[in-house]
């Protein structure tokens, strides 16, 4: 084990993967001699060269096309999205090609591609580079999406997804870069795409979370402890394919359910997640599921306001609470 | 002046661009005979008029190079080698199509043959050719990606980001403009500031050539000294090929924004009777040989169509199949 960065725990991943297999091939805005925005790519292009780390025009949706048409030749790319908003760019090779290709063609192919993308709000950039459109992805059959909340998760997913013979959405956190934790060095250490990790144990309240909504759940399950209140936090990791059995088995034991999302609450992945509760366990549950969600607002930049917007450890703990107190 | 045929390409060649062109022809008029029993369902878009694109430049091209195109492609596949009956199959959405009844018309897929797909979104085959094109590169393999695409998808983005893109990291892409001059009812001049579209690639530093369209061999002397261009130099080219579709844009179009009299003028030029003129003329083949040719078409097509009526659907265990590599089903908690 060494204590990194969510930021170097994935620049570990892509290096360990490259010098795996050199059919994993990378490229984006500003990845190569710019070293990323966010620095993920550091160090990528003086080690594997020009050939295999390539900045990109600023278009977005063919860097996602390139990207199938290199996969459909037999190569591995990494796709970086400067951010997750100019996904948005790329919504027509996302949507209608990278999810389609598969099955329109019977089956014929496959795409091994990762699209990394940095999102998520809170760091005062406003309304068109604040999104969570992770709520999106997921609607959509034909990808995996992963949604790392550690350090560990981040490294054990993205080579996970890098080996996988399907398209991955690879959704990292900007405000975790910086984030600490222990990460394995064994260089064949994985995360299934598709395993959720209890990431806390508790037996009142079950709070599903994601990404860095899992990291404020656990403050919030910290300070609820001291009141006595136990909470165990269900990290989904993916969320396609969903483990739906690690959090059924979690609302089976505790009967209460927080979902955290830190997207738009309307049609958002808490309504899905609460959808399916309902479906696999509704015997067991003792309240109704309830949400913790993201503003349905455009994100505003001042500080105040933006806070508003975003699940903070507060709105979690408030939550928690009531749902304690309810009796039905 | 018009070149010799036979000083261009040898008698067997000559006749099996003849025997490809009316196999296409008898394929889609077979094709919209099935559509109006009910068939064939779904978008139906016919190629008829354009034979000698996909006839002349497939065969300019190697086996193995790459081929990619929109949605009026069932007859790229074929001439590219694949089976008439599994396309027919297809179009009747039968487990025994080319892509198990899946994809249907506009989605005809063989990596066998190299035929890398059909696209139905207007301009969303041009990145995904440049992306074949870099994993050739990539790999150092004697391959270049041929991506096939109307007159109207040039005023989509990805046509500019990909001439770009594919300059920029020196690709092997040969973009085909099949210049039919309406983009379904919307003539060219109402949709392009620069309706040539070849002249658009000087933006983007990259070659270009327009040629006749209607002209089997002229299409196949333009894509084979492109394709060589792009080989040697492992850098994309344009041609642009005037050609002109007989039927509407789709089954669904009675075509009423083109005059009788526009029709008729190309009608005139039909790419099958005047190169069947310039065979007989030039005594490449007697009217016995063509009318033989023609015959065997038929036959492959009535074969064709014989074969997807009795195919089999698929099961509905297939619905959920060919989604994931590894999983089966939608959704594996459900």
């Amino acid at each position: 084990m060494a204590v990194m960065t969510y930021r170097d725990a994935l620049n570990q991943a892509l290096k360990e993967e490259m010098r795996r297999d050199p059919s994993v091939v990378i490229w984006g805005e500003d990845v190569a001699l710019y070293e990323g925005s966010f620095k993920v790519t550091r160090g990528l292009l003086s080690e594997f060269g020009e050939e295999r780390v390539k900045d990109t025009p600023i278009s977005e949706n063919t860097i996602i096309g390139v990207a199938i048409g290199a996969a459909m030749g037999g190569l591995r790319p990494v796709a970086e999205l400067m951010t997750v908003n100019f996904a948005l760019l790329a919504m027509d090779q996302i949507v209608n090609h990278m999810t389609k290709i598969r099955y329109m063609f019977g089956g014929k192919t496959h795409l091994s591609i990762v699209i990394r993308a940095p999102g998520g709000g809170g760091s005062q950039l406003a309304a068109q580079h604040s999104q969570s459109l992770e709520t999106l992805f997921m609607h959509v059959p034909g990808m995996y999406i992963a949604v790392p909340a550690t350090p560990a998760d981040a490294k054990g997913l993205l080579k996970s997804a890098i080996r996988d013979d399907n398209p991955v959405m690879f959704l990292e956190h900007e405000l975790l870069y910086n984030s600490k934790g222990e990460v394995p060095e064994d260089p064949n250490f994985l995360v299934p795409l598709g395993s959720c990790e209890v990431k806390r144990e508790g037996k009142d309240v079950s709070i599903i979370a994601y990404s860095r909504m899992t990291v404020l759940s656990i403050q919030a399950a910290d300070e609820l402890e001291k009141e006595g209140v136990s909470c165990e936090v269900v990290d989904m990791r993916s969320l396609s394919p969903l483990d739906m059995e690690t959090i059924l088995t979690s609302v089976r034991k505790t009967g209460k359910v927080v979902v955290v999302e830190e997207c738009w609450r309307t049609c958002g992945l808490g309504a899905e997640i609460a959808s399916r509760i309902n479906e696999g366990c509704f015997d067991s549950l003792l309240t109704p599921v309830r949400r913790v969600s993201g503003l349905n607002v455009p994100m505003p930049y001042s500080r105040k306001l933006e806070k508003l917007c975003i699940p903070q450890v507060e709105n979690i703990i408030n939550a928690v609470k009531e749902v304690i107190k309810e009796r039905y | 002046m018009t070149i010799k045929l036979r000083a261009v390409l040898p008698d067997r060649d000559l006749l099996h661009l003849y025997e490809q062109m009316v196999l296409s022809r008898e394929f889609e008029e077979s094709c919209a005979e099935q559509y109006t029993k009910g068939h064939i369902t779904g978008f139906l878009h016919l190629y008829s008029g354009q034979e000698a694109v996909a006839a002349g430049a497939t065969h300019a091209l190697h086996k193995d190079d790459y081929i990619l195109s929109a949605y009026r492609e069932h007859i790229q596949a074929i001439v590219r080698g694949a089976d008439p009956k599994r396309v027919m199959a297809e179009l009747f959405g039968k487990a025994t199509g080319i892509c198990k009844g899946k994809g249907g018309s506009m989605h005809l897929f063989d990596p066998e043959i190299s035929f890398m797909g059909g696209y139905a979104i207007v301009g969303g085959q041009f990145p995904i050719a440049c992306g074949l094109a870099f994993s050739v590169k990539y790999r150092n393999e004697d391959r270049i990606a041929a991506c096939f695409f109307g007159d109207g998808a040039v005023n989509q983005g990805t046509f500019h980001e990909s001439l770009n893109w594919a300059r920029l990291w020196e690709l092997p892409v040969l973009f085909i403009c099949e210049n039919n001059f309406y983009g379904i009812g919307t003539e060219v001049h109402r949709s392009s500031a620069l309706a040539s579209i070849h002249k658009r690639t000087c933006g983007y530093d990259i070659p270009s050539e327009k040629v006749d369209g209607m002209d089997v061999i002229a299409i196949y002397q333009a894509v084979k000294y492109a394709a060589e261009k792009v080989r040697e130099q492992s850098r994309p080219f344009l041609v642009e090929a005037m050609t002109y579709r007989f039927r509407g844009h789709s089954m669904a179009d009675p075509g009423k924004y083109r005059s009788a009299a526009e029709v008729e003028l190309w009608k005139a030029r039909d790419p099958i009777v005047t190169f069947a003129a310039r065979l007989l003329e030039e005594g490449v083949a007697t009217e016995d040989q063509l009318d033989c040719l023609k015959a065997k078409a038929r036959f492959i097509v009535k074969e064709a169509v014989e074969f997807a009526e009795q195919s089999p659907w698929p099961d509905d265990s297939e619905v959920t199949t060919d989604i994931y590599v590894g999983i089966q089903e939608v959704c594996p908690w459900r």
